[in-house]
C-alpha cells in the first residue's frame, strides 16, 4: 500500500538492519471514535510520571484544586510539571501503587473530584507563537509539564531547546506506532490532525527547522489520508507526510530517522548532534494544546484492547484514572484475561494489579488472552542460532551480550555495546530457546550503572582522601618552615648580642684595630728581647727608682725574661 | 483483579528448539532414505539404534547432572546428534560400535562440555572421529551401491550381520564390503595411476562413485529445506562448497591427471551433508554472518587439503571440529558494525 503526499514526489526511504514484521493487531480497537473517559471519582497523580526528579508538591492535604491547576513544581532542568487533571480536593499526598515494571509504589497526590469538572485560570493562549520569544514558548511547555508521549517521557522543553548553537534542518515527527495492538496514535491522528500540525509548526519553529517530516507506518492509511488533507486544506508548507513500510521497531527515534533521512544518529548522542529533533505525534499535539489554549498536559488518548476487553477502543483519558476504571468503560474483562500489559506487547510491561493510575506515557492497557501472550515456558540454553543477531535494529550480538551479560561479565557485555541496546525485543521473540534477552540487557545495564556509581564515590572518596594527606603535607611542611625560620632568626639574633659579625659597628672596629697594635707592638718588643713593663707611664724620678732596684735584684744567673709574663700579670 | 507477571516481549514465539531440531530430522530424511536405498537396512538400523543409545545417554547425563530429563529429551537435540552420526557409518558396523560412537558423543563431546549451546566441538562429528580413529578397518569397509552390489542383504541378514551373528552362508567380508568412491580415488592414485585410467571402471559415474554421487542430492535438497525454513543461512554451505570447488578446479586445471574433477569433491565423501547439517550445527559454528563465510570456507580448504594431502579418506569431519576451535575467536574479529557508531551518516 502506498498512500503518496499530495504534492510532493515521493521521498527515498532507507532500510534499518534487521527489525521484524508482526502482525499488527490493531484493527480491534480503532473501530470506534474515540470518546473522553467519564470523569473519575478519585485521581491518583503521581509525582513523577518522567524521566528526572520528581515534581515538588504545592497544594496540601485538604486544598480545594481546580483543574488544570498547577500541584507540583519541576525540580531542577530534568523534570515535569504535574497538573490537577479535574477540580476537587486534595485528599491525600502518599505513597501508592504505580505503573512500575517491579510494582513499586511513588508519591502521588490524590484529589477527590467533586464533579464540576471546574478549569482554574490558565494562562492566556499565544496566538502568533511565530512572533513569540522562543524562551517565553520554551516556558510554556515546561509549565505545562509536556514530556514525550511515545513512551519515555523525557521533558520536551529539553528536548526542544537542543543549545550549543547546534543548527536543527529537520524535525521529525513520529507517527510510526510500531508495536502491535496500539492505536492511540493513528486514533489522535484521525480525529485531531489540525491540533498536531499546528503543534509541529510550533516546534518547527522552535527549534528553527525548515523541514518537517511525519513518518508514518503504511498501515495507518486513514491517518495518512486525514494528515494530508489537513495540510492540503491549510496549504501548510515544508511539512511531508511520509509512508514508511511497517517493519518494527521503526518507531524507535534513531529507526525512524534512519528510515526517513538515511542518517544514522551516533552512538550515545542525541539526533540534534545530525541536525534533527524527533517528537512523538501527542506530543505535538500537546504542545499545540498549551502554546494555542494555554492548557498543560491533563489528558492523553489511551488504547484499551486484547482479548481481554470486551469492548477494545481508545479513551480520551485523564491523568490519574485507574486503569480498572478505564477497563470498565471499554466493557469489562471478558475472562480471557491473562496478562494486563501496560505498553504494547514488545516493550510494555505487566502490571500486578489494574489498580494504578494512567500516567503521561500510558498509551496502551492491553489484556492480553493466552492465545495472544502465551506463556514462553522456561527457558532453555542458548544454541547460538543467532537469529537474535538476525533481528537486532542496531546489529548487535545479542547471543555474545547474553553470554557475558550470565556471567556477570559487565565490561565484557560493554564491549559488545550493551549501551546501544534500544531494548526493543526482537532478539527475545525470535529466540528459539525463549531466553529473556531484554531482561538480562536491563540487568547488566543496571549493574554497569550501579560498579559505575560505585566507581565514581570511590573515586572522590580517593580524590578527598589525597586531598586530605596533601593537606596535611602542607600544613606539616609549612609547620617546618615557620619553625626553621623561627629559628634561623633566634641564632642570628643571639649571634649578634654575643658581638660576632660586628663587621658593621665602627667603635667595636676601632677597639679592635687598637686591641691588634698592641698585640704586634708586643710581640715586636718580645722579640727585641724587651719584656713589656707596667711602667711606660710613671715618672721619671719612678722610673729612676724601679731601674734602680731591678738592678739590685738581678743577680748573674737569673734571666729576667723568665719572670717578666708574671709581672705583666 | 490480579494478573500474571511477565517479563517483555508478550508475544507469541514463532521458534523454538524443538522445532530447530525437528526441521533438521526432517530435512535429513530425502538423504536418509536415499541412504537405504542405496546401502540397505543397515542405514535405518544404526540411526534407530543411536537415536535410541542416544536419548538413553542423555537422560541419564541429566539425571546425574541434577537437571530436568523431559525438556532436555523432548528438544530432540540428542535425536540429531544421533541421526547425524549413523547416517555417516558404514551400514554393516558392528552395533557396539554405534553405540560407542553415539554415547562417547553425547556424553563427553556435549555433556562434559556443558551441555547443549556450550559444547565447542560438533558431538556427532566427535562421535565418527573417535570411531575413525580408533577402529579404521570396521570404519572403511562400507558395501557398495545397490547397483553393484551382488550380494544385497534383507532386512533380517542386515540386522544379524550388525549384531555380531555374522554374514549370511557363503558370503565372505571382504566380498562384500568395498572402499568409499573418494578412498578408491586415492589408493589408486597412490599407486600412480591416471585418472582417465582409473575412471574406465565400472565403479565410477557422472562425477563420483556411481550409485553415490546421486546421495548427495538428497542432502542437497534436505539443505534447501532447511534454507527455506530459515534454519541454517546460506553463508556457511555456500563459502564451504566454494572454497571446496575452488581448490578443487585450481588444482585440477593444474593438472587433470592427478586431481579429479571439482564436482567429484562435491558429490563424494561427506561434502554435501557436511556443508548444510554437520557446519551448519549453531552451537559449534561461527555466529556473525561475515564470520561463516570465513569458517565454512576454511572447512572447505582444510576438507580439500586433509583429502588431498592426508592420512584419511574423508575429512570434512576433522576440517569441521578444526574450525570450530576457531569460532569463537572468528565472531570476536568478525563483529558487526553497530547501528550509529563509526558512522559518517550516508548510506
Amino acid at each position: 500500500m502506498y498512500y503518496p503526499s499530495p504534492k510532493k514526489a515521493a521521498r527515498p526511504l532507507y532500510k534499518f538492519p534487521g527489525g521484524l514484521h508482526l502482525p499488527d493487531n490493531k484493527r480491534q480497537s480503532t473501530g470506534q471514535p474515540t470518546v473522553k473517559a467519564e470523569l473519575p471519582k478519585k485521581l491518583v497523580v503521581p509525582l513523577r510520571q518522567h524521566i528526572g526528579a520528581p515534581a515538588q508538591p504545592l497544594v496540601k492535604v485538604g486544598d480545594r484544586v481546580l483543574k488544570g491547576q498547577l500541584i507540583a513544581n519541576p525540580q531542577g532542568k530534568i523534570s515535569a510539571a504535574v497538573h490537577a487533571p479535574s477540580s476537587g480536593i486534595v485528599s491525600e499526598i502518599a505513597e501508592h501503587p504505580v505503573a512500575h515494571p517491579s510494582g513499586l509504589s511513588a508519591f502521588c497526590i490524590v484529589i477527590e473530584t467533586d464533579g464540576k469538572d471546574e478549569w482554574c485560570e490558565l494562562p492566556p493562549a499565544i496566538e502568533n507563537f511565530a512572533a513569540c520569544d522562543p524562551a517565553l514558548l520554551l516556558e510554556r511547555i515546561r509549565n505545562s509539564g509536556i514530556v514525550g508521549l511515545g513512551g519515555a517521557s523525557f521533558p520536551s522543553d529539553v528536548k526542544l531547546e537542543p543549545g550549543n548553537n547546534r543548527r536543527i534542518d529537520t524535525l521529525v515527527i513520529n507517527a510510526a506506532e510500531c508495536e502491535p495492538f496500539i492505536t492511540c496514535d493513528d486514533m489522535l491522528m484521525r480525529e485531531r490532525p489540525r491540533e498536531i500540525l499546528a503543534g509541529a509548526a510550533i516546534m518547527q519553529h522552535l527549534v528553527g527547522a525548515a523541514l518537517c517530516l511525519i513518518g508514518i507506518e503504511d498501515n495507518k492509511p486513514e491517518a495518512i489520508a486525514a494528515l494530508n488533507a489537513a495540510i492540503a486544506a491549510q496549504a501548510i508548507e515544508n511539512v511531508e507526510v511520509v509512508t514508511i513500510p511497517t517493519r518494527y521497531p521503526s518507531g524507535g527515534e534513531r529507526q525512524l530517522i534512519r528510515v526517513l533521512t538515511g542518517k544514522e544518529v551516533p552512538s550515545g548522542e542525541i539526533p540534534a548532534r545530525i541536525g534533527i529533533v524527533c517528537h512523538n505525534v501527542g506530543t505535538a499535539l500537546a504542545v499545540a494544546d498549551a502554546v494555542l489554549r494555554g492548557r498543560p498536559l491533563i489528558s492523553r488518548y489511551v488504547t484499551l484492547t486484547g482479548e481481554g476487553v470486551v469492548n477494545p477502543r481508545n479513551l480520551e483519558t485523564l491523568i490519574g484514572t485507574s486503569c480498572s476504571e478505564l477497563i470498565e468503560q471499554a466493557g469489562g474483562y471478558t475472562g480471557k484475561a491473562q496478562r494486563l500489559i501496560m505498553g504494547g506487547p514488545m516493550m510494555g510491561f505487566t502490571l500486578h494489579s489494574d489498580n494504578v493510575p494512567v500516567v503521561k506515557a500510558s498509551n496502551c492497557l492491553l489484556a492480553a488472552s493466552a492465545r495472544e501472550a502465551p506463556d514462553p515456558g522456561a527457558a532453555s540454553a542458548c544454541i547460538r542460532c543467532g537469529k537474535c543477531a538476525e533481528v537486532c535494529p542496531v546489529s548487535l550480538l545479542p547471543q555474545q551480550m547474553y553470554w557475558y551479560a550470565r556471567a556477570k561479565d559487565l565490561e565484557k557485555t560493554q564491549e559488545y555495546n550493551l549501551f546501544d541496546c534500544i531494548e526493543c525485543g526482537c532478539c527475545s521473540h525470535v529466540c528459539p530457546s525463549h531466553i529473556p534477552l531484554v531482561q538480562y540487557y536491563r540487568f547488566a545495564k543496571n549493574e554497569s550503572w550501579d560498579l559505575e556509581r560505585e566507581k565514581k564515590s570511590a573515586e572522590l572518596a580517593r580524590q578527598r582522601h589525597e586531598a586530605k594527606l596533601a593537606r596535611i603535607a602542607r600544613l606539616e611542611a609549612e609547620k617546618k618552615e615557620r619553625a626553621q625560620k623561627k629559628r634561623a632568626a633566634l641564632a642570628r639574633s643571639s649571634a649578634a648580642k654575643r658581638g660576632v659579625g660586628t663587621e658593621a659597628d665602627p667603635k667595636k672596629a676601632a677597639i679592635e684595630a687598637a686591641l691588634k697594635r698592641a698585640a704586634e707592638k708586643k710581640a715586636q718588643l718580645a722579640s727585641a728581647g724587651i719584656k713589656p713593663q707596667n711602667t711606660e707611664h710613671l715618672s721619671d724620678a719612678q722610673q729612676r727608682q724601679i731601674r734602680a732596684a731591678d738592678a739590685r735584684r738581678v743577680s748573674p744567673a737569673e734571666t729576667p725574661t723568665g719572670e717578666a709574663p708574671e709581672q705583666e700579670r | 483483579m490480579r494478573f500474571v507477571s511477565i517479563t517483555s516481549p508478550h508475544s507469541e514465539r514463532p521458534n523454538s528448539v524443538t522445532m530447530t531440531m525437528l526441521w533438521v530430522i526432517i530435512a535429513l530424511a530425502p538423504g536418509g532414505v536415499a541412504m537405504t536405498w542405496y546401502f540397505g537396512w543397515g542405514i535405518v538400523i544404526h540411526m534407530l539404534l543411536a537415536s535410541a543409545a542416544a536419548v538413553i545417554a542423555e537422560a541419564l547425563v541429566m539425571k546425574l547432572r541434577g537437571r530436568p530429563v523431559m525438556p532436555a529429551v523432548s528438544d530432540l537435540s540428542a535425536a540429531v546428534t544421533a541421526l547425524l552420526l549413523a547416517i555417516a557409518l558404514p551400514p554393516l558396523l558392528p552395533w557396539w560400535l554405534t553405540v560407542l560412537g553415539t554415547v562417547f558423543a553425547i556424553v563427553v563431546a556435549k555433556h562434559l562440555y556443558g551441555g547443549l549451546g556450550y559444547n565447542p566441538f560438533n558431538p556427532a562429528m566427535i562421535g565418527y572421529v573417535l570411531l575413525l580413529v580408533s577402529y579404521p578397518v570396521e570404519m572403511t569397509a562400507w558395501l557398495p551401491p545397490i547397483m553393484l552390489n551382488q550380494h544385497p542383504l534383507d532386512f533380517a541378514q542386515t540386522l544379524t550381520a550388525i549384531f555380531g551373528g555374522g554374514l549370511p552362508a557363503g558370503l565372505q567380508w571382504d566380498a562384500l564390503t568395498m572402499a568409499t568412491p573418494l578412498d578408491e580415488m586415492r589408493n589408486q592414485l597412490n599407486q600412480n595411476r591416471m585418472i582417465s585410467e582409473i575412471r574406465q571402471s565400472t565403479l565410477w559415474g557422472d562425477f563420483g562413485g556411481r550409485g553415490w554421487e546421486w546421495v548427495g542430492n538428497w542432502y542437497l535438497l534436505g539443505g534447501l529445506i532447511l534454507l527455506y525454513k530459515r534454519v541454517i543461512s546460506w553463508h556457511i554451505p555456500v563459502s564451504m562448497l566454494g572454497a571446496v570447488l575452488v581448490m578443487a578446479m585450481l588444482f585440477h586445471f593444474l593438472d587433470q591427471e592427478s586431481h579429479p574433477f571439482g564436482l567429484f569433491h562435491i558429490f563424494s565423501g561427506g561434502t554435501l551433508l557436511g556443508a548444510f547439517f554437520i557446519a551448519t550445527d549453531p552451537v559449534s559454528a561461527a555466529t556473525t554472518k561475515k564470520g561463516q563465510l570465513i569458517y565454512g570456507a576454511c572447512i572447505g580448504f582444510i576438507t580439500y587439503i586433509i583429502r588431498h594431502w592426508g592420512g584419511y579418506p574423508d575429512a570434512v569431519a576433522f576440517a569441521v571440529l578444526l574450525m570450530n576451535m576457531a569460532a569463537p575467536t572468528i565472531d570476536y574479529y568478525t563483529q558487526p558494525r553497530v547501528f550509529g557508531q563509526r558512522s559518517t551518516g550516508d548510506d
